[in-house]
């Protein structure tokens, strides 16, 4: 119980007047790749954003390896974080975002090497070091001198992974990593998680590739609406569904 | 050779007849209005060019005479002197101002705000008097042993120097903040994710990328500080306009020296002009160049006389 990587109780979360999250429960073990699936506003995304706290918990508790995410509770007293306790959180849990939102006056070693420079304050050497490996993980020790502008969506995609890497996260958080992608350029994006994955990673991904989820997850959650409505194996809920809203989501997706 | 040209043209369908792949060689619409009014617009600036070269109320040489005196070059000196101060302490003021303008913390961006809105809203001449004149309602500035008498500081020039700079601040601030504005939201989100701090975010991601829309502005702004400055002619801080003022005073010449200030304004703000076209393009760089470049060759390939006959053949 206490060895989730994320716990999550009955968080809400609401934007003024829409509430976007009803009371999400759910827990992921390390090491699995959990995957979030379900329409479009039906808050993943969102649950996604509040384990970084880049969005705040309105209601409940949402722990990332044993620790609240953005306050802390003494006695029965909640205290928001200050920026860099929220900012010292963040360092452990990489996320990859949609859009690649990779640094645009920076090439793709620099965008790799910024963080664990300027935020862990490593030494530059053993950071480049590590960067280059990292590109070269992600197939693209040849890029590591091109600006964003110049590489593909699925090149942009894959250094923003190696981006998040070098931070050495325990928790790799994805946010429809191929959905801005063209069909033909998805492929290379999901191999290099798929490797990362097999290396022992504890991802949560939302995402529309129904084949990834089935052949990499280790737990799949249909979201609808703010709520969680059926959890399993993703090989069970994909092919056995039990509620009739993800059978009607699987029968328009898959 | 000829072939690139007319090959880049839509492709005629095949079975299309010889004729049609001919390349157009049309005779193009003449504008004969252009031309009458052309030399209508000649016509009336070569007669008021001569009446002002023929005029007996204005002395030529007075004008060439006083365009490079030491006085007026000294002058000159303070005037780039000014211009340039007062824009780098702008600068640096005006993004201070737009950071804090929006910031997070409501004090913060409270007072940008109140300073915005202050020195935006009062002339830049009313301010240059306020500062000329600090001494009426501060005598002294400072507290006990470091204390000085007000005049002794506040020199002409000084006050020249703060009221640009402080006034130029407020409108740099709001060019920077719309710089700011114009970089992509997840830029910041991706450096806060990666667990960079605030200020972190705004240095080394979000300033760096606002640059491209934050210089283009302040050229425009270097230029109108360039002729902003002869206002202090009022405090007689030593600028250009106010050593050929003291000039034409002297020796009943004050359109001529107002020629030969007007001949060095135009040189400096053409100089300024200049840079900020080589600038501009150097930040434009790995965005519009491509297609900036493909405008010039178009417009090469318009002039290139060898167009329409080679359509001819």
């Amino acid at each position: 119980m206490t060895g989730a990587m994320v716990r999550s109780e009955d968080v809400h979360k609401s934007f003024g007047h829409v509430d976007v999250l009803k009371g999400i429960d759910l827990e992921v073990a390390p090491k699995d790749v959990f995957c979030l699936v379900g329409p479009s506003g039906s808050g993943k995304s969102t649950f996604l954003r509040c384990i970084n706290h880049l969005e705040k918990v309105d209601a409940g508790r949402l722990y990332v390896d044993g620790r609240l995410v953005g306050y802390r509770e003494v006695g029965d007293k909640l205290y928001e974080l200050r920026e860099k306790e929220v900012a010292a959180h963040r360092r452990d849990i990489g996320m990859v975002f949609q859009r690649f939102n990779l640094f645009g006056h920076m090439t793709a070693l620099e965008n790799v090497m910024e963080a664990p420079v300027r935020v862990r304050r490593e030494p530059k050497a053993v950071v480049r070091d590590r960067a280059v490996k990292l590109l070269d993980r992600v197939g693209l020790a040849a890029k590591s001198g091109s600006y964003p502008a110049q590489l593909s969506g699925g090149q942009q995609q894959r250094v923003a992974i190696a981006r998040a890497l070098a931070m050495e996260p325990k928790l790799m958080l994805f946010d429809e990593p191929t959905s801005a992608l063209d069909p033909e350029l998805v492929g290379e994006v999901l191999d290099v998680m798929r490797d990362l994955a097999a290396s022992g990673m504890t991802m949560i991904v939302v995402t529309h590739e129904m084949g990834f989820a089935r052949e990499v997850g280790d737990a799949l959650v249909f979201m609808d609406d703010g709520i969680v409505v059926e959890a399993g194996h993703p090989r069970d809920v994909l092919s056995n569904p039990q509620h009739a809203r993800t059978r009607s989501f699987l029968s328009k997706v898959l | 050779m000829s072939s690139d040209l007319d090959g880049s043209g839509t492709g005629s369908p095949s079975g299309a007849g010889d004729r049609r792949r001919e390349p157009i060689a049309a005779v193009p619409v003449r504008h004969w209005g252009q031309w009458v009014s052309a030399a209508v617009v000649v016509l009336l600036v070569a007669a008021l060019g001569y009446s002002v070269a023929i005029n007996d109320n204005l002395q030529w040489s007075a004008v060439g005479d006083n365009l490079t005196e030491p006085t007026v070059l000294r002058g000159l000196w303070v005037t780039v002197q000014l211009t340039v101060l007062a824009m780098v302490a702008g600068i640096v003021l005006g993004v201070v101002v737009a950071v804090m303008r929006l910031s997070a913390n409501p004090v913060l961006s409270t007072v940008s705000w109140f300073y915005i809105w202050l020195f935006r809203g009062t002339p830049v001449l009313v301010q240059l008097l306020l500062w000329f004149n600090l001494a009426l309602f501060f005598p002294t500035l400072g507290a006990g042993p470091l204390s000085v008498d007000t005049n002794d500081l506040i020199k002409p020039f000084v006050a020249a120097l703060l009221a640009l700079a402080l006034n130029e601040a407020a409108y740099m601030a709001e060019v920077v903040r719309a710089g700011i504005l114009a970089v992509d939201e997840g830029q910041a989100e991706a450096a806060h994710a990666l667990g960079m701090s605030q200020g972190q975010t705004m240095r080394r991601i979000v300033l760096p990328q606002a640059m491209r829309v934050i210089i283009p502005p302040t050229g425009n702004e270097t230029i109108t500080m360039l002729k902003t400055t002869s206002l202090v002619l009022v405090v007689g801080a030593g600028d250009l306009l106010t050593r050929t003022s003291a000039i034409a005073a002297r020796e009943f010449t004050t359109i001529e020296m107002l020629l030969v200030a007007s001949v060095w304004y135009l040189v400096l703000t053409s100089v300024a002009s200049y840079g900020q076209y080589h600038l501009e393009r150097r930040f434009a760089r790995g965005t519009s160049a491509g297609s900036q470049a493909s405008v010039g060759r178009r417009i090469l390939a318009n002039l290139r006389p060898g167009r329409v006959e080679g359509g001819v053949r």
